[in-house]
């Protein structure tokens, strides 16, 4: 790219429009950083359970979710680290979760697959498969019922689509015409099952389309790509109250879960996950905004750094938190 | 008190609550346009119109979750399965997510729902239609369960369900929808976990819940005519259940007989058995005997049918063995 288009193309930008794109790559960053001190912890049995981290897929959540309006909803899949900080939960609540703390978001009762955030329209990760999609079809029928003019977003996976609720869901969501985004983060693998053997066909947004509403591919590793078709779809959907689903082609670069030992190499190889890696979506976007003149790699270490510090704050704070008193175990199970 | 069926004083409590909270929609198979299997919602459609009364597919994992949905975003939802054997099917729903999502949230997330519909034999409805899950149901923490057995407990109750934050699965037997009782004239709840001694009596305590309150009750008649005094314990809600009330029972007459439709292996009668045994072993004259249904799947022949599940005849044997 020329340094006359550079010029230009920095002197078009407005501001806002510069701050949406660095508050993007600053939670991409955030959520990537996160995502690595978690697996670490991990392995020094900070955190339990299973682990299901959200590295290479960070494009998705914060394009989608960067278009969202505060009367929105979000519910995803258990790989729902980088949902609640894209939606602004705060990071060491976050942490202080997966520690098992009483200062975590769930006072340590949900752990990393079942997060919770209602004060930033977080409304659960499910952990199982293909569950958030009955709950986010009644969120969204909830905001048409009360007529909120709010949509939900109802992130899954590709291994979903052959859960036989999606397909009830979609149907009723098209018969109600409900406000909901369907997003199915395909990042090819089921588990370890890849795509083509676990889909009868392997065009998930062709396999979603038969349901009255539209449905569309979108590449998933590029942000600015997703936040263009996010912005077009969630106004869609606001505007004439009708369901849409969404493909976005992504890719995990570590395993299922943390604790997957035998990726790569059983069910893919290194070389795909090195070819995979070239579209990684902080790279690219990094590249776009040092390209077009938008800011300095020296912006862009800061954010870097900044999201460090974010991170390591969190665990800090996860670290000192005092596990919730054994008179916890019996709390919660009815409400008053 | 107006004389009313079981299935209009149920309609009451539907038609109070849902003039009362504007939240609270109905949602089902053929409950709107059709008028409900059981005609528990007939005319509702009519008054309150689509926007209140859901007709869905037959996809109850989708509709039951979807009920869930609502109700985290602050709906209250009144679920109605045509059978309890139909909401099998979101199990995964009801155990996996509405029992748990207060508890996974640590306390943040409640669940108002409300499932309701018939379980229960005696229509020869055979294998697929005629089990009472309310077991199944009670064993997941975090589901409220409750099991009328008069018009009047069934309008009381299920207006509590209906408030409370919580999800609650409201299982109406077949066999009561066309049962009559006075039903109070003036608005009225009846609180969960609060049981009700149908008849006092010195001798047995026959502890039952839903159709087995009539069964009982048929049986005291006779029972009386020989001298025997049976009290009858209608439990009405299993979560919460009302302990207090069976051990105190059973401090008076020193037996005590278990009486339900649903299978007897693990079924709630060994719950009853084994909480009196812990908590009023020292005041039994006898051991805690099981009237419950024959472990089978429900048969479709007539004669066999009726052997399948407890019947008058069943209760005064039982109590006249505990009497032995």
């Amino acid at each position: 790219m020329s340094a006359k288009t550079r010029t230009k193309k920095a002197a078009t930008i407005s501001k806002e429009e510069r701050e949406e794109l660095l508050e993007m790559y600053r939670q991409m960053v955030l959520i990537r950083h996160f995502e690595q001190h978690c697996d670490k912890a991990y392995r020094q049995d900070k955190i339990g359970g299973y682990l299901h981290l959200y590295i290479g897929e960070e494009a998705v959540a914060v394009g989608f979710i960067s278009q969202l309006q505060p009367q929105d909803r979000v519910l995803g899949h258990y790989r729902d680290h980088g949902y609640v900080l894209a939606l602004g939960s705060d990071p060491r609540k976050v942490m202080a979760e997966l520690y098992g703390k009483v200062t975590g978001l769930c006072r340590g009762k949900s752990g990393s697959m079942h997060f919770y955030d209602k004060a930033h329209n977080f409304l659960g990760g499910y952990a199982i498969v293909g569950g958030v999609i009955g709950i986010a079809t009644g969120v969204a029928f909830a905001q048409k019922y009360e007529n909120t003019g709010g949509i939900t977003l109802c992130f899954f996976g590709d291994g979903a689509m052959n859960a036989g609720l999606l397909h009830e869901c979609l149907n009723m969501a098209g018969l109600w015409k409900l406000p909901v985004v369907y997003i199915v983060e395909n990042n090819k693998y089921a588990m370890g099952t890849p795509v083509e053997l676990h889909s009868a066909v392997t065009n998930l947004a062709h396999r979603a389309s038969v349901y009255g509403f539209p449905s569309v591919q979108i590449d998933g590793m590029d942000v600015l790509k997703v936040r263009e078709a996010a912005r077009e779809i969630i106004a869609h959907v606001r505007t004439h109250q009708e369901p849409y689903f969404v493909e976005a082609i992504t890719y995990r670069y570590v395993g299922h879960g943390a604790a997957d030992i035998t990726d790569p190499g059983s069910y893919r190889t290194r070389e795909e996950i090195e070819e995979w890696r070239k579209r990684d979506p902080i790279a690219t976007l990094h590249r776009y905004l040092i390209e077009n003149g938008i800011c300095t790699k020296e912006e862009l270490e800061a954010i870097d750094q900044q999201a460090q510090r974010v991170v390591e704050e969190a665990a800090r704070f996860a670290d000192e938190s005092p596990d919730p008193p054994l008179e916890e175990l019996w709390q919660h199970v009815f409400m008053d | 008190m107006a004389i009313k069926l079981f299935r209009e004083a149920l309609r009451e409590a539907l038609i109070e609550e849902m003039d009362r909270d504007e939240r609270v929609f109905l949602m089902g198979e053929d409950i709107g346009r059709y008028q409900g299997s059981f005609r528990v919602t007939e005319g509702l459609f009519q008054k309150y119109g689509p926007q209140r009364v859901w007709d869905t597919p037959i996809s109850e994992p989708g509709f039951i979750a979807i009920a869930i949905g609502a109700a985290i975003e602050g709906l209250r939802p009144v679920v109605e399965v045509m059978t309890w054997s139909f909401a099998f099917l979101a199990m995964d729903q009801i155990v996996n997510h509405a029992a748990k999502i207060l508890y996974k949230s640590g306390g943040a997330c409640p669940v108002p729902l409300v499932i309701r519909g018939p379980a229960g034999p005696g229509r020869q409805l055979a294998a697929q239609h005629s089990h009472s899950f309310e077991l199944w149901m009670a064993h997941a923490p975090g589901l409220k369960v409750v099991l009328p057995s008069t018009p009047a407990d069934a309008k009381g109750l299920l207006k509590t369900a209906i408030r409370d934050n919580n999800p609650v699965m409201f299982i109406e037997h077949p066999q009561l929808y066309l049962t009559r009782g006075e039903v109070p004239e003036d608005e009225y709840t009846i609180p969960l976990g609060v049981a009700d001694i149908k008849r006092q009596g010195r001798d047995v305590s026959v502890i039952t819940y839903s159709r087995g309150v009539l069964v009982a009750q048929q049986a005291a008649e006779r029972l009386q005519q020989e001298g025997i005094e049976v009290e009858i314990i209608d439990l009405r809600t299993l979560v919460p259940c009302d302990w207090d009330t069976v051990f105190n029972s059973i401090r008076k007459t020193h037996r005590a007989i278990a009486l339900h439709d649903d299978w007897r292996y693990a079924g709630f009668g060994a719950e009853i058995a084994a909480q009196v045994q812990e908590h009023a072993f020292d005041w039994l004259d006898a051991p805690v005997l099981r009237v419950a249904g024959a472990d089978v799947p429900m048969p479709y022949n007539k004669h066999l049918e009726r052997a399948a599940y407890p019947q008058v005849e069943d209760v005064i044997t039982a109590v006249k063995q505990v009497l032995a």
